[in-house]
């Protein structure tokens, strides 16, 4: 284990620090647009482990500015893996902040178990049953009542 | 109880993280794809710029892919937002002062933008980073004048033209019988602006396609923003 503290242990604990404060606030937040800040903070924090990842002391960035090979550069693989997901990144936020939107418009608040409840609410009216029901039990009366065990042995062996 | 299993949960990852990463040997990575990809690049490339040459010239598929998932959450927010609502004339115009600074800003932002991308395969920079100032340049003046509209028409039209011809470039490298998307017209000119062969084409589609998705985007939402 790392005994004393080193730039390397802070830039790692810095980027297992954002990951897990993010998820700690997608996890503990009731708040749905304080879940999509948590959410792109830890995302911060996975860029940050990427680029950390592909780090080579005494290194340059991988651009070449002249004919002469200069002596290291770091790794441009994370590098460009970070490249595209910040892009994407930015692609899913702006869809939850969409459905945030959308919910907000519907049930005009942001709070996740009060929009929750406003959600089953509309749903148990659309369907004209009790709020609380199972799972497993059918819904309403059964289409027709089961026959009778004698109709069942008129109707199969009569001739 | 439930605070604190989540508070248990993102603890206990974190410390597992952090085991996984005090294994590793910092500052020396394993991967040997990284040192050869630097060996190679220039001479396959062209592209003084290695990431370049990583995200469109050895991983462009994956590039592909990428502009794909931007296009399906671009599509799937237009869908989830709907038809926009006219929202014109209840929000209040910005002051002189902004609305004049958009406008200068405008093209200033639309140069700064275009150098980026043009400049992808020498410095810093690239279709994804220039794209998205492009996208703000057009949306600075929508934030300054709230009655304002975007295109949709021709910014999808400019979008599916960029993502369109990125294909098309990958094609002709295969009429050639090359492998699809490998670089092709390389000449010997490293860090010129004309180089790399089609890697600065490449990234202009790339930049094109993320500025009108993102601008389109920005749009519907500052668009669907006002309450009913």
């Amino acid at each position: 284990m790392i005994s004393a503290v080193t730039p390397e242990l802070i830039l790692h604990i810095t980027a297992i620090g954002l990951i897990a404060i993010g998820l700690a606030g997608v996890v503990l937040s009731s708040h749905l647009f304080r879940m999509v800040l948590a959410l792109v903070i830890a995302e911060a924090g996975a860029n940050l482990m990427l680029v950390l990842a592909g780090y080579r002391w005494d290194a340059v960035a991988p651009i070449l500015t002249s004919r002469a090979e200069p002596a290291a550069m770091v790794d441009p693989v994370p590098q460009a893996l970070v490249l595209t997901a910040i892009v994407i990144g930015v692609g899913i936020q702006a869809l939850a902040v969409s459905i945030l939107i959308r919910i907000r418009q519907r049930y005009a608040t942001l709070d996740r178990k009060e929009a929750a409840e406003r959600m089953d609410a509309e749903i148990a009216a659309t369907l004209g049953a009790p709020r609380d029901i199972s799972q497993e039990a059918p819904l309403g009366e059964r289409p027709l009542p089961p026959l009778p065990a004698d109709q069942i042995n008129m109707r199969g062996d009569s001739p | 109880m439930g605070s604190l299993t989540g508070l248990l949960f993102a603890g206990g990852l974190g410390f597992m993280l952090l085991a996984v990463a005090s294994g590793l040997d910092f500052g020396a990575p394993p991967m040997l794809i990284g040192t050869e990809i630097q060996a190679h690049a220039p001479q396959q490339t062209g592209a003084a710029n290695i990431v370049t040459s990583v995200v469109l010239g050895y991983r462009a598929i994956d590039t592909l892919g990428e502009l794909s998932i931007l296009f399906a959450s671009a599509v799937s927010a237009g869908l989830v937002l709907g038809r926009r609502h006219t929202t014109a004339g209840t929000q209040t115009k910005g002051g002189f002062i902004l609305q004049s600074g958009g406008s200068l800003l405008f093209p200033l932002m639309m140069t700064i933008g275009f150098y980026i991308i043009f400049h992808g395969h020498l410095t810093p920079g690239g279709g994804f980073q220039g794209g998205v100032i492009l996208a703000a340049a057009f949306f600075l003046p929508l934030l300054a004048r709230p009655g304002a509209r975007l295109h949709h028409k021709s910014l999808s039209l400019i979008e599916g033209f960029a993502g369109a011809s990125f294909i098309l470039i990958g094609l002709f490298a295969m009429l050639e019988g090359k492998a699809f998307l490998q670089p092709m017209l390389i000449q010997d000119t490293l860090g010129q602006l004309v180089s790399a062969g089609t890697l600065p084409l490449l990234y202009l589609a790339v930049g094109l396609k993320v500025g009108a998705e993102l601008a389109s985007l920005l749009s519907r939402l500052i668009q669907t923003e006002a309450p009913q």
